[in-house]
Parts: structure tokens; sequence; C-alpha cells
């Protein structure tokens, strides 16, 4: 579904891409996983077309994402730091996504996350008052709302409460089982060990694996996904 | 694109800073012409506040707003958004609402007090000049992301074009005063759209004569239908060609 073909990208003189091919089939639960400053971030905005790879390309269903933007109609993208502009309450804008976004009356909106962390009740907030776990609550909501084939989710759970967070998880899941493509950044790694299904290892801008968890517990002989992330950081 | 227009305008307007530049530019304007009877006296002065203030208001105002909006431009890129859209939907905004705050705190006192010919030029030369220097502004503040130095640019190229152009011009004429200068004159002044503005807005006036013979020269120029139309595409030229530039390098930047 989304392919990365050699994709470069420096910033001055860090690289912070180096050559990353990824091939992210529907279905799948992606963990990406690597040391900070490793390029995780650096990739997903690549592939939501907010960073401009210098070399290299990306596709989404076959389409080069370069000059297409349509693509983004199926993503669902949660920052690890939403910045929203200050003075807008959540309501407002909420309200201003779902205006600039739907198209037909018809298309059904994803509000479970918003009832869930009972941001309905808060809606005249402005987000410049909000704390940074109110933030992720509402890039949460906004990431799911238009049912999205595709979720990219930055750190998700960083900085919820762990009522907030163990909810986030069983919507994931539920959205996993419906057969869609969710890719994870995290560093919490035991709480991954129940959603995904392929790790993604990068270290320094390379990707030096990809492969299903099956076969990275098989090469490594540790059943926790934390113990065998430590396994090959050790051995690399 | 309507939409974000609509909320870029709705954003602008509850900013108490448009209002007061309203309020300020309807002060001066009805000052200027109730202190005398004659209302192309009025108009004069009401010209060097129009090239003065106009472009400085829009060109600071605009750079601050874009970068104030940085959250906002993140929050829409990620969404399925053409860039091109997003950035011409913040042009229209700030333009749109900076006219519109100049119509109604200066351009309804000239059509009240003098509606001629020269008031109506005024009032299009100062719109057209807030347009251009909303484009000029959003290319400063696309070329860098440190927000200080993005508005030191625009403070800069506001200098160069209300007093250093000039400076440099009468220093080159100075330099070359044994040779006829006065069609080199006339490519200068389409460097500087203040320049341009001064003139067509001056020659409406009927006092190109206190110019001297260049007056004369741009009078033959200028005053002429085709030299008046190619006056006003050379202004639009300054609108299209910033934002052109903003928008290439809008298109190619990371967020």
């Amino acid at each position: 579904m989304i392919i990365a073909n050699n994709v470069s990208k420096r910033f001055g003189k860090l690289k912070a891409l180096n050559n990353v091919s990824v091939t992210c089939i529907k279905g799948e639960c992606i963990a990406l996983i690597g040391p900070n400053g490793s390029g995780k971030t650096t990739l997903v905005k690549s592939i939501l077309g907010m960073v401009v790879p210098n070399s290299g390309f990306i596709t989404f269903n076959g389409k080069n994402i370069l000059h297409d933007w349509l693509y983004r109609e199926q993503i669902g993208y949660m920052p690890q730091i939403g910045r929203y502009p200050e003075h807008m309450t959540i309501g407002q804008i909420l309200g201003m996504m779902k205006d600039i976004r739907k198209k037909k009356k018809t298309d059904t909106l994803d509000e479970e996350l918003i009832k869930g962390f009972e941001l309905d009740t808060q809606m005249n907030k402005r987000m410049g008052t909000l704390s940074g776990g109110t933030r992720q609550k509402v890039s949460a909501s906004l990431a799911f709302l238009f049912n999205p084939e595709v979720l990219i989710l930055d750190e998700p759970t960083a900085g919820l409460d762990p009522l907030a967070s163990e909810l986030l998880k069983e919507k994931i899941i539920r959205e996993k089982q419906k057969g869609k493509l969710i890719l994870i950044t995290s560093h919490i790694l035991s709480e991954l060990d129940e959603l995904i299904t392929q790790v993604m290892y990068m270290q320094e801008g390379d990707l030096r694996f990809h492969k299903s968890i099956e076969n990275l517990r098989k090469d490594t002989g540790e059943e926790k996904l934390s113990k065998a992330i430590a396994s090959v950081m050790k051995n690399s | 694109m309507k939409k974000i227009v609509k909320y870029v305008i709705a954003d602008i307007l509850r900013n108490k800073i448009v209002l007061a530049y309203t309020i300020f530019l309807l002060a001066i304007s009805l000052s200027v012409f109730n202190l005398d009877d004659n209302a192309t006296k009025g108009l004069l002065s009401l010209l060097n506040i129009v090239l003065i203030i106009v472009p400085l208001v829009s060109i600071i105002f605009s750079t601050i707003y874009i970068y104030n909006s940085s959250e906002f431009i993140e929050l829409l890129v990620s969404h399925p958004l053409k860039r091109n859209k997003i950035w011409i939907s913040l042009f229209t905004g700030l333009a749109g609402s900076l006219s519109l705050s100049f119509f109604a705190g200066a351009g309804i006192p000239i059509l009240i007090y003098s509606p001629t010919a020269t008031g109506l030029i005024m009032l299009t030369m100062a719109i057209i000049l807030t347009i251009i220097f909303v484009a000029i502004a959003m290319l400063a503040a696309v070329m860098t992301r440190d927000k200080a130095k993005g508005i030191g640019i625009s403070i800069m190229l506001w200098l160069y074009f209300s007093l250093l152009f000039d400076g440099l011009v009468l220093f080159f004429l100075f330099q070359f005063q044994d040779y006829p200068m006065e069609k080199a004159m006339l490519t200068f002044s389409s460097f500087n759209p203040i320049d341009l503005g001064r003139i067509l807005i001056l020659l409406k006036m009927d006092i190109s004569a206190l110019m001297g013979y260049t007056g004369a020269i741009f009078r033959d120029y200028f005053g002429t239908e085709t030299g008046f139309t190619i006056a006003l595409g050379i202004m639009v030229l300054w609108i299209i060609v910033p934002t052109w530039l903003s928008l290439r390098k809008f298109n190619r930047k990371d967020l």
C-alpha cells in the first residue's frame, strides 16, 4: 500500500534518512522503532508529504505522492507534538477540520474517541490552555475522525494517562481488526507487544531491518519485544 | 479553498490590529479632509500617508501573521489539501482583509469628500500596494524559519522601497547628470511599486509641472492610455512574481 524507494533526506549536514526503502501492506500493524534522532519522524513526515525527500520516491497505492495530495484522505496522522492554533477552542478545531474535509453529508465520522476521552464536555477550552495530554487526545481524535484506511501514529501514548492510553490501545486493536494499515512509532516497547505484527528498526537514518514479529522472536530467542530489541541493539 | 479563506479572514478580523488600522486610517482621512475646504489638498496630504503607512502595515502585519499561523499551516498540510491552495488562501485572506480595512478606513472618506478620478486612482493604488506588499511579505516569511530574521527582512524591504530606493536613484542621477536620464528614470520607476503608485497619482493631480522636465517626460509617457496600462501591468507583475516565487518555495518546504 505504501512503498518508499531509496528515500534520502538531509537537513544541512545531518543525514536524517539514508536510502530507506520500505513496503507496507494493508492489514499490517507496524512498529517503527529506533533511538532518538534515528529518522523515524522524518520517515513518517515524508510519507505524509510534510517533508520533501532529497532523492527517492514514495508511492501510495501505486501513485507517486509527490504531486498528489488526495491520497492523504486515506491517512489519519497523529503527530508527536500536536501544534494547533492557540486561540481556537477544541470545538472550533474539530469543527473546522470537519468543515474543510467533509465532502458529502453522508460521510460517517468516527467520534468514538472524542466521547471516550470526554472531549465533548470540554469543547470550549482553548488549545493554548490545554495540557500536553489533552492535546494528545485531540490529536488522536482527529487522526481517527475521518475513518482513514491508514493510521500513522507518532508516539501515540506519550503523555497520556494510563486510562486514556488503554482506551487508545483498544481503539487501535479494533481498527487493526478492520484490516487497516497501522504504523506506530514508540519507545514504550512493552505496550506494543499485543498490537504489532511487524517491526522496523531504524538507526542513524538507516533502516536496519524490517521483519515480522515471529521472525524477530525466532532470531533473537526472546519472547518479549523489549528484550528482543535490546538484544538487537547490543549486537549491532 | 473558500472555506480556508473564510477561516483565515475570520481569524484576522478577530485580531484587534486590523480594527485599529481601520480606525487610525479613518481618523487621519477624516481630519485631513476636514482641515481644509479644498479636497484636493486633503488628497495630497493623504497621499503621503498612503505611500508610507499602507506598505508598512501590510508588510509587517502579514509577515508576523504568517509566522503566527505556522501551527495552522502545519495542521492543514497533514490533511488532504493542496499546498498551493493553503498558501493562496492565506494570501487571499490577508490581502482581502487588509484591502477591506483600507477601504473602510480611507476609501469611504475619499469617496465621500473627493469622488473624483484622482480619488479613485488613489484608492486603487492603495489597494494594489496593499496586495503587493502582502505578496512580498509572504515571500520574506517563507524564506527563513527564524521569525526575527523574517520580520527583519520585511522591515529592510520596506525601508528599501520607501526610502533607500529614492536615495539610490538620486545618487545615480547626480553621478550621471551630464547625460539625458529621462528615459532611464522611466525604467527605474518600474523597479519600485511605491514610486510607480506615486507617479500615477501625482499625474492625475495635475501637479506634475512641479516635477520639472522629468515630470513632463512622465506626463508624456504615463499620461497616455498605453503608458497607464503598462504601469498597471507592471504593478500586477509586482503581485504575481513574489507570489509565484513564494508558492514555489512553500511547495518544497519541510514542515
